[in-house]
């Protein structure tokens, strides 16, 4: 069937479709721009439709890939390679899901130049799919560096008023991690002959290669993820995107690091992962409890998401480098609730800055007196994002610390502090912004979610809930595949230990 | 032979050339002969002979080697030729809509770019050091005039006499380069060069001779330190002559440096591959560094077009098929792309003339939506972002290199690509991030349709055309 065969490549390219037909829309008068609007928020939901059937048809008791397509393409180096398995699978429904959001989001707060917007958006949804459903490492590279272009223009066309800047930071710093692991790609397909990546996962890389191509490709992730130090571009690009850019952003962009680290970093050096964990172990508790203490004291809301983010993001590497079950899962599931909560308090910062223009915690107070709803969502996702029990957050954390303790017990106590910190700068923000007293004259009228609001937060609302109570979904749909792979990873270890001892 | 000239059969291969020879003569007695209107005509035929020599080239697959071994045609040879036809061809189009601002309304310079390309596709069927150098004149001469052919721009004459002079220089190295190789083995044909390298080894005066041979070559395609006529020469010719010398020229040089470097002295390949290295290199970095702080945007791309010849050297460097393949592919995209910038730059225009400063295109995307997206499309590929062309012509090159085990010109190549994508990217940024100042004028429909063809290449190579242009590009470079 059509359908079942083609599906990622259905899913992947479907946004394109919409993109074309944007092209076409004549003229920019108010109806083009609402029908421009409308086009968008059909594509983005189709394409959503169609990533929940791929989900639907998707075996998860086997570990290997699905949907495979397999053709070569470009000369002999550059394949058309498709398949998608447990580890990717999510990430792809979660894309499909946060993109109508995004649209809703900037549906009155963009108002200038729609087409590009809408256009800009629409690629960047195909190269994100791209990244996550795609099985060969040079397309792999091309969607994941074709995002650049898209979000380069979100960041530096409809953003805040430092958005130059902002969106040179993002460039440079994303496009020179890049271009390291484009030529450790090289490499690889020297060594292995192909860049199919269900060949490569089998191929052993010589240990001292391993370790060149880990530091390559970890110049890419660890800015994209990003970890810190590496994050310096994040807080800045956070702060000036249009709403909808920070969600993407956080939701699903800072994922394809995690994605990476995962696909390509554990299974296929995992000699050099095994080598340099203790190294990650270090950078991410450094990032938990320092970007945690410095989210303590910002004063922008956004840029106090935004390290909040870089925080949780180091919860995700320790988990995937402690390499064991809980930690795989527990780093997967704590991308996806991150995706959907960091993704809900952008779009919850969205909604009251779309109201006052102003991100200063300093310019709010006492809005649960006018804004009820808007509280009652708030604090959802801002319990979330602390890790409370009964919300995702929780889940995420929990796995990852139950797998980082087996490894080491030091790190799991210092990434607790992680928690104890989020808790006090979240609660922090949640109470100057809600609580307090509406002393404020211009936010004596401000006005609760409309109906357009209240349609993207309540389903992320209850998916966070749902999922802090059921975390079965995304679990079983991962096991099979991180069972299989952290199976390989100690039998790799296994093995090169073995040689090392009958040396 | 005297039977090559009796026996018009035998002469097969070179009927692309001997056709536009005659073309170019007979277009020259129609524009002495009729009135001087008529230069429109002429340009529109010249077109028409270009193009209609690519097809010829394209589908006619005679090849062999032809008078006494002074000129072969390969594989290599006719992917080159029609690249080189094709830039001479677009560039000739672009100059259609501006011709009269640009002095370029006379019957000469259709006829001095046919003759050109003739010039440019003797260098690349070149198999002897004479017909390389006959080559390599007929094409510099018609250019000297066509830089300097609006005689009554001060900037046109200043940049005609430099690139005269200094061009003049490079002929005398190369020529001295030339003597010294037919000193040291006796012959200017060059696979009878390749045999005497073979039996007799190489000798410091061979490797001599190779140097000022690759520094003449090395100033033709402007590959640094031999690069400094380039900036001048581009930001003053007219512009749609600087599209003309950032295309077909270039492809012709360096389809002629990979016959030498990679066929005639192969034998001694670890020599010349130090100073392709070097070449590389040098271009890649000082061309990213020196190019940030261009203000004007022909300034600018000449800087642009150093630092591309760089990294088309890092697939020659490889000194690998893959390599050469990497090249072929590498040049076919520089055109297009150059082509398509080219054809965005003539578009932005005022009441009052071309805009050629950078900070003068605030706005554009907001007055004039469609070349602003083209533009900002041409040079997103330049930077090598995928999924654009640009990055399917540096993944190639650089996968030669890493081959090749060239670790280090392939992280320096990278680098300088970020550093590269700086100066690009202020372009994007003062097009669509800054506020509109000037009013631009209408486009001229002809523009339009080439900036269309660019840029749908250009996006949609994954889809289209990159296979098919892989598989040519395999095989041309399976003639080495």
């Amino acid at each position: 069937m059509i359908i079942s065969d083609h599906i990622l490549t259905i899913v992947t390219f479907l946004p394109l479709l919409g993109a074309a037909f944007l092209l076409l829309v004549p003229g920019d008068t108010k109806d083009a721009t609402a029908n421009m609007r409308w086009i968008a928020l059909a594509t983005t939901l189709i394409t959503f439709v169609f990533s929940l059937v791929l989900w639907a048809m998707f075996d998860s008791s086997k570990p290997g890939f699905q949907f495979v397509e397999s053709a070569d393409w470009i000369g002999t180096s550059i394949g058309y390679r498709m398949g998608v398995d447990g580890i990717s699978v999510l990430f792809i429904v979660l894309t499909g899901l946060l993109m109508p959001m995004a649209i809703l989001a900037s549906w009155e707060s963009v108002q200038t130049r729609v087409r590009e917007y809408m256009i800009a958006f629409l690629v960047l949804e195909t190269l994100m799919i791209g990244v996550f459903a795609t099985l060969d490492l040079a397309m792999f590279y091309i969607f994941f560096e074709g995002g650049l272009i898209p979000m380069f223009l979100i960041i530096g066309i409809w953003g805040g008023k430092r958005r130059i800047q902002a969106s040179y930071k993002f460039f440079f710093y994303t496009f020179t991690g890049s271009v390291l692991m484009l030529l450790a790609i090289m490499a690889m397909y020297w060594q292995a002959g192909t860049l199919d990546i269900s060949v490569l996962l089998k191929t052993r890389f010589p240990p001292e290669m391993q370790t060149w191509l880990w530091l390559a490709f970890f110049a890419s992730f660890a800015v994209k993820m990003p970890m810190w130090p590496f994050h310096r571009w994040l807080p800045e690009a956070h702060v000036e995107a249009p709403t909808a850019g920070s969600v993407i952003l956080a939701a699903i962009l800072l994922k394809m690091g995690g994605y990476g680290f995962l696909r390509f970093s554990l299974p296929m050096f995992p000699d050099a992962s095994a080598q340099f964990s203790n190294f990650i172990f270090l950078i991410s508790v450094a990032a938990i409890i320092l970007t945690s203490v410095i989210a303590l004291v910002q004063e922008d809301m956004k840029k106090l998401i935004a390290y909040s983010s870089v925080a949780h993001m180091g919860f995700v590497t320790m988990g995937i480098f402690a390499a064991n079950v809980h930690g795989v899962q527990g780093a997967i599931f704590q991308m996806v609730s991150h995706g959907l909560v960091s993704g809900a308090l952008f779009l919850c910062v969205g909604v009251i800055y779309d109201r006052m223009h102003t991100r200063e915690i300093a310019a709010y107070g006492g809005l649960v007196e006018r804004m009820p709803q808007y509280a009652f969502a708030f604090m959802i996702f801002t319990m979330a994002n602390v890790g409370l029990p009964g919300t995702s957050g929780f889940v995420g954390e929990f796995l990852t610390m139950i797998g980082v303790f087996q490894v080491n017990t030091w790190v799991a106590f210092g990434a607790a502090f992680g928690v104890i910190f989020s808790a006090a700068y979240a609660l922090y923000l949640y109470r100057r912004v809600i609580f307090g007293l509406m002393e404020k004259e211009n936010l004596k009228a401000i006005l609760d979610l409309n109906r357009r609001e209240l349609a993207v937060l309540v389903p992320l609302a209850v998916l966070t809930i749902f999922f802090g109570f059921y975390p079965a979904p995304i679990l079983d749909a991962t096991a099979a595949s991180v069972h299989a792979l952290v199976a390989q990873y100690a039998d790799s270890i296994g093995s090169a230990t073995m040689a090392l001892a009958v040396q | 032979m005297a039977s090559d000239i009796i026996n018009l059969a035998s002469l097969a291969p070179a009927y692309p050339e001997i056709a536009l020879a005659l073309g170019a003569l007979v277009l020259l007695m129609i524009g002495v002969f009729s009135p001087r209107e008529n230069a429109n005509m002429i340009t529109g035929v010249s077109i028409g002979l270009l193009v209609f020599v690519a097809v010829l080239v394209m589908f006619d697959n005679a090849t062999g080697t032809l008078f006494n071994g002074a000129f072969v045609v390969d594989g290599f040879a006719r992917y080159m030729k029609v690249l080189v036809l094709l830039g001479s061809a677009f560039a000739l189009i672009l100059s259609v809509s501006n011709a009269s601002e640009n002095g370029l309304n006379k019957f000469e310079y259709p006829v001095l770019v046919v003759l050109a390309t003739l010039g440019m596709m003797t260098m690349v069927s070149a198999n002897d050091l004479m017909s390389l150098y006959v080559g390599l004149e007929l094409q510099s001469l018609a250019l000297y005039v066509i830089a300097a052919i609006k005689r009554e721009s001060g900037r046109a004459t200043e940049a005609g006499l430099k690139y005269f002079v200094l061009g003049a220089l490079s002929s005398g190295m190369l020529l001295y380069g030339a003597s010294l190789i037919y000193g040291f083995t006796g012959h200017t044909q060059l696979d009878l060069i390749t045999q005497a390298i073979t039996v007799n080894g190489r000798s410091i005066g061979l490797i001599f001779g190779l140097v000022f041979l690759l520094a003449g070559v090395a100033f033709k395609i402007s590959a640094v330190p031999f690069h400094m006529w380039t900036p001048d020469v581009y930001e003053g010719a007219p512009t749609p002559v600087t599209g003309l010398f950032a295309t077909a020229p270039k492809v012709a040089a360096m389809a002629l440096l990979v016959r030498l470097v990679m066929d005639t002295f192969a034998p001694i390949s670890h020599d010349w591959q130090q100073i392709v290295v070097f070449l590389s290199i040098a271009s890649m970095v000082l061309a990213s560094f020196a190019a940030i702080g261009q203000k004007n945007i022909k300034r600018l791309i000449a800087y642009s077009s150093i630092g591309h010849v760089g990294f088309a050297l890092v697939g020659l460097s490889a000194g690998t098929q893959p390599g050469v393949e990497g090249v072929a592919i590498y040049m076919a995209i520089y055109i297009t792309m150059t082509v398509g910038l080219f054809a965005c730059i003539l578009s932005i225009r005022t009441e009052n003339g071309f805009v050629e400063e950078i900070a003068d295109m605030a706005g554009l995307a907001q007055t004039r939506p469609f070349v602003a997206a083209v533009m900002a499309m041409m040079l997103f590929s330049l930077i090598g972002l995928p999924p654009l062309a640009g990055f399917f012509a540096k993944w190639q090159v650089f996968l030669a290199a890493m081959e090749a085990h060239l670790y280090l010109l392939a992280v320096i190549g990278m680098l300088a690509s970020a550093v590269s994508a700086y100066y690009y990217l202020k372009i994007v940024r003062t097009m669509y991030f800054d506020a509109p100042v000037l009013k631009f004028a209408a486009v001229p429909a002809e523009l339009r349709y080439v900036m269309g063809l660019a840029a749908f290449i250009v996006v949609t190579y994954f889809f289209t055309l990159g296979a098919p242009l892989t598989s040519l590009a395999t095989a041309a470079a399976g003639s080495f």
